[in-house]
């Protein structure tokens, strides 16, 4: 275990001290101590390390993650996990806003509860949150899966491209263009693997399925606000 | 009214100004469809522009430099705030941002070629960087738009700067839009959405709100990028002075300032006309803040819409540019709009020059479009070409007049080279009116 102490050095040095791991690095383990809500900690790694931040984090922590497994053992700033492309992101707390946002891949975990627009523009990533959303998550979301294990906020899904939420409590309201789908075995397959990697007590059953009307997706004035 | 059967004197028939032709002629279209104009381009509408403005030249208090000897830097460095490596540039005329999407592959290889053959450089788009851009450009500049389509780590450590697009000229405050026809397989994978679908681009960034939370993702992309590559902010032309002071307290390299006469590859026609500001109007509100806080030269300043010649790179660089932009142009050097395909341009119910329907993906000169069949039609090598000759033009051009004014390098231009032609241009550039030592608002003056 290497431990990078953000009492005695810089943003800057650790993350150069992280982007610095190859491939093949034999340095997988990694800590990070005293982050003190740091902004962009460990964002842009690129090699499969695992790291543990042991505290909170401010904006972007883990942004455009490729490979590793990042774990926050606190609650995590705006844009936790922005634009990820692969690896892992949990967060024992809670999420602010956009989290996960344009994500391309890889597996977001929120153990608490995550704020407004979670998974905005998401473009391929999983997120799994075991709380509650806030308002206009999922806006304009293109590919992925976004599981809620509690509830979702104010007008989720609005303007939905081919992205699939499953929300297993109550929806405040669906966005522009949102519907509730058929949850066939295909989906329950998908939700069950998701909920297992991300340690998540809830069956599959529970859960509802929402998706795109593709009302917009021929531009209509019909369809203009 | 005559009466016609007297044999009198008829009133000629008179159009009006206010419902002209084209204003009739819209009025029907809208009344047939039901859905406002979409087209590409900037603002066609006449405009106080660089045209307003001449230069003074040399004279008794003004030491010229012969014009074919003497030397005229051209040479410019963006990014030196922050960036551990600046650009560095041979001439100040940069390509703006247009994406792969909006036009053809061949068509963003040209540019490419011709930016590179002329030390300049190149500009992605809202689609992603192609192997081909990044190949053919010596210097490319990322653009790091609302919708992130295509936004990977990976194109961002290659990208030689990168440049955070916060709104354009032709649109301030809207996003844009792809329709179906131009999403191609290829367009679509790399936007990570269903082939044929209008694609909207988002008018506002998914993860940050207003220049406190610019800054703190200034910082995470330096941070992943090793604080190496400049960072741009652009803008579109809407409050200048304000917009600048922001991108630079939340930590630009350069800052971007696009006026209304600035293109885009497809918004609504109405947006173009009627929001955002000339070029001309914007400049030097810009200068005027980076001066207010000791950052003129220092973050430097490149601008765009409406960039067609030297004379025009001149003056820009006269009121305080660092550097221009130029995207209409640049497709009118490689070939789009070219009257060599007029009866093309006829069928599609247009004539050359006034071709504006880029979203349709029917450029009969291939470079606006997806369809494999036109973009056969067009060569990137030969656009290339032409591209860097234009470029080769415009700096000549640039120099002639710098040296008229006794400047050996464009840099040294300066707002006292320069008259104004008109009261408005006089009042926006803050150039004083040709013949007189005065400008509409001028300090100490009362009117």
């Amino acid at each position: 275990m290497q431990t990078l102490d953000m009492a005695d050095i810089e943003l800057r040095e650790m993350n150069e001290t992280l982007h610095a791991q190859a491939e093949n690095t034999n340095q997988t383990s990694w800590e990070i101590v005293n982050p003190k809500g740091a902004h962009a900690i460990a964002c842009g790694l690129d090699a499969p390390i695992e790291v543990t931040v042991k505290g909170s984090t401010g904006y972007y922590c883990g942004g455009m993650n490729k490979q590793a497994t990042i774990n926050i053992e606190g609650s995590a700033g705006p844009g936790v996990a922005e634009n990820m492309m692969s690896g892992t992101i949990v967060i024992d707390g809670d999420a602010s806003q956009y989290a996960g946002a344009t994500g391309h891949g890889g597996l977001l975990v929120i153990k608490g509860n995550a704020s407004s627009r979670c998974g905005i523009s998401m473009k391929g990533i999983d997120i799994v949150v075991h709380g509650n959303i806030g308002h206009m998550s999922a806006f304009m979301a293109q590919t992925g899966n976004l599981v809620v294990c509690g509830d979702a906020g104010d007008a989720l899904g609005d303007s939905l491209y081919e992205a699939r939420l499953f929300v297993r409590g109550s929806v405040k309201s669906l966005g522009a263009d949102c519907i509730e789908k058929e949850m066939r075995p295909e989906h329950l397959a998908i939700l069950a693997d998701l909920l297992e990697r991300a340690g998540a007590d809830a069956k599959p059953e529970e859960f509802k399925r929402y998706g795109s009307a593709r009302e917009l997706y021929t531009f209509k004035i019909d369809n203009a606000y | 009214m005559t009466d016609k059967s007297s044999g009198a004197p008829l009133t000629a028939p008179i159009q009006s100004a206010t419902f002209s032709n084209p204003v009739n002629a819209e009025i029907r279209r809208a009344a047939a469809t039901g859905i406002y104009d979409i087209r590409g381009g900037g603002a066609k509408r006449k405009l106080p522009h660089f045209d307003d403005l001449l230069f003074l030249g040399a004279s008794m208090s003004r030491y010229p430099l012969e014009g074919y000897r003497e030397k005229c830097e051209t040479s410019v460095s963006l990014g030196t705030r922050f960036a551990k490596n600046p650009i560095e540039l041979d001439i100040p005329v940069t390509i703006a941002g247009m994406s792969f999407g909006a036009l053809s592959g061949p068509a963003k290889e040209a540019l490419g070629r011709g930016a590179s053959l002329a030390g300049t450089s190149t500009t992605t788009g809202d689609g992603g960087m192609t192997n081909e851009e990044r190949g053919h450009s010596n210097k490319l500049v990322y653009q790091y738009l609302p919708s992130r389509y295509g936004m990977n780590p990976d194109d961002l450590r290659r990208a030689d700067a990168i440049e955070i697009v916060v709104g354009q000229g032709a649109k301030p405050g809207g996003g844009g839009m792809l329709l179906g026809q131009k999403i191609s397989d290829r367009v679509a994978e790399m936007r990570n959405l269903p082939k044929g679908i209008d694609q909207r681009s988002a008018c506002r960034h998914p993860d940050w709100t207003g220049p406190d939370d610019l800054e703190i993702k200034i910082l995470e992309l330096r941070e992943i990028t090793g604080w190496k590559v400049p960072i741009y902010i652009k803008v579109g032309g809407a409050r200048p002075y304000f917009d600048t002071t922001l991108a630079v307290k939340a930590g630009a390299d350069v800052v971007v300032l696009d006026g209304m006469q600035g293109g885009t590859a497809a918004t609504q026609d109405v947006f173009i006309e009627n929001v955002g500001q000339p070029i001309l109007a914007c400049i030097r509100e810009s200068v005027r803040a980076l001066q207010d806080l000791g950052m003129h030269r220092e973050v430097q300043l490149i601008v765009s819409g409406g960039i067609r010649t030297g004379a025009d790179v001149a003056k820009a660089m006269a009121m305080g540019a660092d550097a221009v932009a130029i995207g209409t142009a640049a497709l009118i050097a490689l070939g789009d709009n070219d009257p060599k395909w007029e009866a093309e341009y006829n069928a599609l119910g247009t004539t050359a020059g006034a071709y504006d329907d880029w979203h349709e993906g029917k450029d009969p000169a291939g470079i606006t479009t997806q369809d494999p069949e036109l973009m056969k039609r067009f060569d990137p090598i030969e656009g290339g070409r032409r591209l860097n000759n234009y470029l080769k033009v415009m700096t000549l051009e640039a120099q002639t007049i710098a040296r008229a004014c006794g400047k050996n390098h464009l840099h040294n231009l300066e707002p006292e080279d320069l008259c104004a032609l008109t009261m408005e241009a006089a009042a926006m550039a803050k150039i004083p009116l040709a013949g007189t030592d005065w400008y509409p608002g001028k300090p100490g003056t009362s009117f």
